[in-house]
């Protein structure tokens, strides 16, 4: 076992590294790229160590620091990792180090702070993971706004203050309403431990409303339909970095919320109301995946095919408590729920990539918009060749890492109901659709006009991000294994908790009444 | 009467800031130009000793004096304590805008430590007159500091109008003062609760007094509807007098609250529990909504204002100890945010000319990162997003809230603080987004550069460490 504050290190430490580089800048260094990257490394590096440390057979709070914070209303620095989280740090760590890469010659304007706003956003999301006190969680899922805010609005594109004032208060409108529940579980439960709000007995109305309140908090962070308009908003006007994190990180948020809060602590209420997150996962996968289908910037499209991915994710999350009720076995809802959960570190991988790809090619050319291209697969081959790749793995082709998810969430919506089932597959067509399309008309053809004709290929810092996201992408599709296994302890842990009714006895009777009526 | 040792030691920073005050005014008068810094140096150690003093008597038991006139209690201690911090900033502030727009002399000082004894003097009442003396006295200060520019209209208009409706909101504090006397036959805040807690029944002429007494508040705090008077005077005011009224008076207001409402009538907690809510709510909603459509700096801290002073009366009428306690903790880390949020808009004024509209904000980022960083900090304190100190005020409260079965108050609250949101975050959008107006190097001395460093790494720090000051909070209440 490892002797040190491993979490804590990886909260602070890129922090503390943002710090450092604002001071460098300040003295007239102009080392902060540098700095930036050995800073992302040395948190990535560590992160490994969470991975060969992991002990695969338990389902309980890993790597563990548990300090008094805030004694008078008993909140704790309290820091922990599962099989939930633990692969979603990896990931944001992960991920940093190629938006640092990403962004080394492209901004010029005030770098050190871009760099910084980074830096300190993949600590707060590590400790948005990691968190396992509630005040310690909202206070890491608030704070990291507050760079989004400013990535978005700085190096962000035209319309970039309207976009990022819109993001900013659409999130913070979803998390007060959480605090609020946060709060009123504290008064109950005495304690903001969310290990204890786990085993806090809820009645059923209290369960629906705080229900709600995380819904409403989550569901703008995946951002499910129909409060996903600051999506495409916020990822057209970001820089290629800000998309990047916000794609591949933010969006996992709240699926991660769904499984540590929604789910364990109002089991009853999700019960009761998973029709309502199926349908709006099947209006996400159905509706938007045709939105995407007529988008005429790529990045717009790109965010509209995130939303429906996600619709995946809360769509295999929720699957369980129809497969629980359907048979008694356990194992159906643990691959809806592990496919969701594959679905997030997939999609993660291939949204940041196409996001890269995409600012590859605005990086030459200055324009996102479809028409503007046309055979750049004639200039720029290697890229072609990438993106393609990324394209077919964002339409679910076997051996690549976005088939094993999908896979697995059509499969367990076969076992719940034939209409899910049916409906899900669609994206199967319409992501084939929407991103096969793309390519066609951006990669493919004739070279359209002078620019394509004067393109570069990639340089070697462009093939280095674009290969090692492509390496992650194959090695998950064909090998999915390594991932699946951290999961399994945990998602099992989660699912016997779920068949378990957090009714207070005098409830229960009444609630088995009305399940038991047909 | 007979004053013991005991009693002269708990009066201390009282006496002191009385003598000190006394004696700056005829420095002042005396020493010539070369000693122009005299009066601020001395005030400064004045208060630093006077929180020095009081800081160590938090811990003391609390005590009636002077012929149940005067209590000392921890919370008066720790209150008291942090009026003269607070002041101890306002004043370093005033200094630099002195230096930069002259006008001001050392009076303001001396106006300034007058007021403060009338804090002191409101915050250890134990009787409805020495609550009215001390109102009176920081009041009386505060009239005469807002018409200090002499010669600008608006500001001649501002203290006009804040002495007109102050001296119409004193007139129904101290008529409803009299109702209650007449009810209850004393002025001793601990005889008037135990007459209340005795009569079973309510009798009309109390729950009279008290709404007078409630208007009365409502105006000294600038709730709605009783808030006129805030957005003109905090515009018309010198910067370095706005700052002042809007700081340290608000901690008093709180005391005068828990005074009158928590401890002489909480007998009649339903009655004022009520009103109260009525008050919040609509502070909230016209605070927040209201500030939106400012373009003048000051005038949208003034709504501000008045959407905080909303949060903190949630806390009062929440009626337990712990929302007196967050209450508390709230008008504290309030007047730290508060005079920094001013403090920013004198570090921008250039000579001659005050920088209070927001469009002097445009492009802080590229003339001073460390400072646009500094109001960054400081706006999202306002706005109560963590990890500033701004967030466990608004938690605290709102767990008061929810503790005593009002979540639907705490959701109003939670929603117009998003519409609070985007005023704060707008005056960031300014100074990140947007390019300058003008290119000129900002012109900071030192000591306005120290005082508003540490005041948002306060803000910052009180945030990551929020547990000390809450603790203390809770534990002058227990």
């Amino acid at each position: 076992m490892i002797d040190y504050p491993l979490l804590s290190l990886l909260v602070w430490l890129p922090i503390a590294g943002a710090a450092a580089l604002l001071a460098m800048d300040a003295m007239g260094n102009p080392g902060c790229r540098v700095m930036a990257l050995l800073v992302s490394l040395a948190t990535f590096v560590l992160s490994l160590s969470l991975y060969t440390n992991f002990d695969f057979t338990t389902a309980a709070m890993q790597f563990q620091e548990n300090v008094p914070w805030i004694e008078a209303i008993s909140a704790n620095y309290h820091l922990g990792v599962d099989g939930i989280s633990m692969p979603l740090i990896i990931l944001t760590t992960f991920t940093t180090v190629l938006v640092v890469l990403a962004g080394w010659e492209v901004i010029q304007d005030k770098a050190a702070q871009y760099m910084a706003a980074f830096l300190v956003m993949e600590g707060l999301m590590n400790g948005v993971f990691a968190a396992l006190d509630a005040v310690l969680f909202y206070v890491f899922w608030e704070a990291m706004l507050i760079p989004m805010f400013i990535i978005i609005g700085v190096w962000g594109g035209p319309k970039r203050v309207y976009a990022t004032i819109k993001f900013f208060l659409y999130t913070f409108l979803g998390s007060v309403f959480m605090l609020v529940a946060l709060i009123y579980m504290y008064l109950q439960a005495d304690s903001f431990s969310i290990l204890d709000f786990h085993v806090l007995s809820l009645g059923m109305t209290e369960q629906i409303l705080i229900f709600i309140a995380f819904l409403m908090a989550f569901a703008v962070k995946v951002p499910m339909w129909p409060v996903h308009t600051w999506l495409p908003d916020a990822h057209v006007e970001a820089p290629t970095g800000g998309s990047v994190i916000l794609a591949a990180i933010m969006l996992k948020i709240g699926g991660y919320g769904f499984l540590r809060f929604s789910l364990p602590i109002t089991p009853d209420a999700s019960h009761a109301l998973d029709w309502l997150i199926i349908l709006m996962s099947l209006v996400a996968v159905v509706y938007i995946g045709f939105v995407a289908l007529v988008q005429q910037d790529m990045k717009k499209l790109i965010a509209y095919s995130s939303i429906a991915h996600m619709g995946f994710v809360t769509l295999g999350i929720f699957l369980v408590f129809t497969l629980m009720d359907n048979n008694d076995s356990l194992s159906g809802a643990a691959l809806g729920m592990e496919g969701g959960m594959v679905q997030m570190i997939s999609h993660g991988f291939i949204s940041g990539a196409l996001f890269l790809c995409v600012g590859v090619l605005y990086d030459r050319m200055h324009s996102r918009q479809i028409n503007d291209y046309g055979g750049v697969a004639n200039t720029m081959p290697v890229f072609a060749a990438f993106m393609v790749l990324f394209a077919m793995a964002n339409a679910g082709l076997p051996g690549t890492s976005g088939f094993v998810g999908e896979f697995m969430v059509i499969l367990a919506s076969f076992k719940a109901n034939f209409w899910f089932a049916f409906l899900a597959a669609t994206t199967l067509i319409l992501g084939a659709a929407y991103s096969l399309w793309m390519v066609k008309r951006v990669i493919f053809g004739e070279i359209a006009n002078d620019n394509v004709r004067q393109l570069q290929d990639v340089n070697k810092r462009e093939f280095v991000i674009l290969a090692s996201l492509a390496a992650m992408v194959l090695l998950f599709g064909l090998y999915p294994a390594p991932l699946t296994e951290i999961m399994h302890a945990s998602v099992d842990n989660l699912l016997a908790h779920l068949s378990v009714s957090k009714l207070p006895p005098a409830e229960t009777g009444i609630a088995l009444l009305e399940a038991a009526r047909p | 009467m007979i004053i013991t040792l005991t009693e002269y030691l708990l009066l201390s920073p009282e006496i002191f800031i009385l003598t000190m005050a006394c004696l700056i005014l005829v420095v002042e008068a005396f020493v010539g130009d070369r000693y122009r810094q005299a009066s601020y140096v001395l005030a400064q150690l004045t208060l630093l000793v006077a929180a020095f003093i009081s800081g160590s008597l938090i811990d003391n038991e609390a005590l009636v004096m002077l012929g149940g006139m005067y209590v000392h209690d921890p919370m008066a201690a720790l209150l008291k304590t942090s009026v003269f911090l607070v002041t101890i900033g306002a004043f370093a502030y005033a200094r630099s805008y002195m230096t930069a727009q002259g006008g001001l002399r050392g009076e303001y000082y001396v106006l300034g430590l007058f007021a403060v004894l009338g804090m002191q003097v409101m915050i250890s009442s134990h009787s409805l007159l020495t609550v009215y003396l001390g109102l009176e006295l920081l009041s009386l200060s505060l009239y005469a500091m807002v018409a200090f520019d002499r010669d600008s209209p608006t500001a001649s208009e501002a203290a006009m109008k804040y002495f007109v409706l102050g001296a119409l909101a004193s007139g129904m504090l101290l008529y409803g003062m009299s109702m209650l006397y007449g009810a209850t036959g004393s002025l001793d805040i601990a005889t008037i609760a135990d007459v209340i807690s005795a009569q079973g029944e309510r009798s009309l002429v109390l729950v009279f007094g008290l709404c007078f007494i409630v208007v009365g508040l409502a105006f000294k705090f600038g709730a709605v509807p009783f808030h006129m008077w805030v957005p003109d005077v905090y515009h018309g005011a010198p910067t370095a007098v706005t700052l002042f009224i809007g700081s340290a008076p608000k901690i008093a207001a709180f005391a005068m609250a828990m005074r009158l409402l928590a401890e002489s009538m909480g007998g009649l907690l339903v009655d004022w529990q009520g009103m109260l809510m009525i008050l919040a709510v609509l502070s909230l909603a016209i605070g927040n909504v209201v500030a939106i459509a400012q373009t003048n700096m000051k005038r949208m801290l003034a709504y501000s204002t008045i959407s905080h002073v909303g949060f903190l009366m949630l806390g009062i009428l929440s009626g337990t100890d712990s929302g007196y306690s967050a209450s508390m903790f709230y008008a504290i880390t309030y007047a730290l945010m508060a005079i920094g949020g001013f403090g920013v808009i004198i570090l921008l004024s250039r000579s001659g000319e005050e920088a209070d509209q927001l469009d002097d904000f445009r492009g802080l980022n590229d003339r001073s990162p460390w400072f646009a960083l500094m109001m960054l900090i400081l706006m999202f304190s306002m706005a109560g997003v963590p990890p500033t100190v701004g967030f466990y005020a608004k938690l605290a409260v709102l767990k008061a809230v929810i503790d005593v079965d009002m979540v639907w108050l705490a959701l109003v609250a939670v929603f117009f603080s998003i519409i609070g949101a985007f005023y704060y975050i707008r005056i960031i959008k300014l100074m990140y987004f947007d390019e300058p107006v003008t290119d000129a190097p900002l012109k900071i001395n030192t000591d306005l550069q120290i005082a508003v460093s540490t005041n948002s790494l306060l803000v910052l720090g009180l945030g990551l460490f929020p547990g000390a000051l809450l603790a203390l909070c809770n534990g002058v209440l227990a």
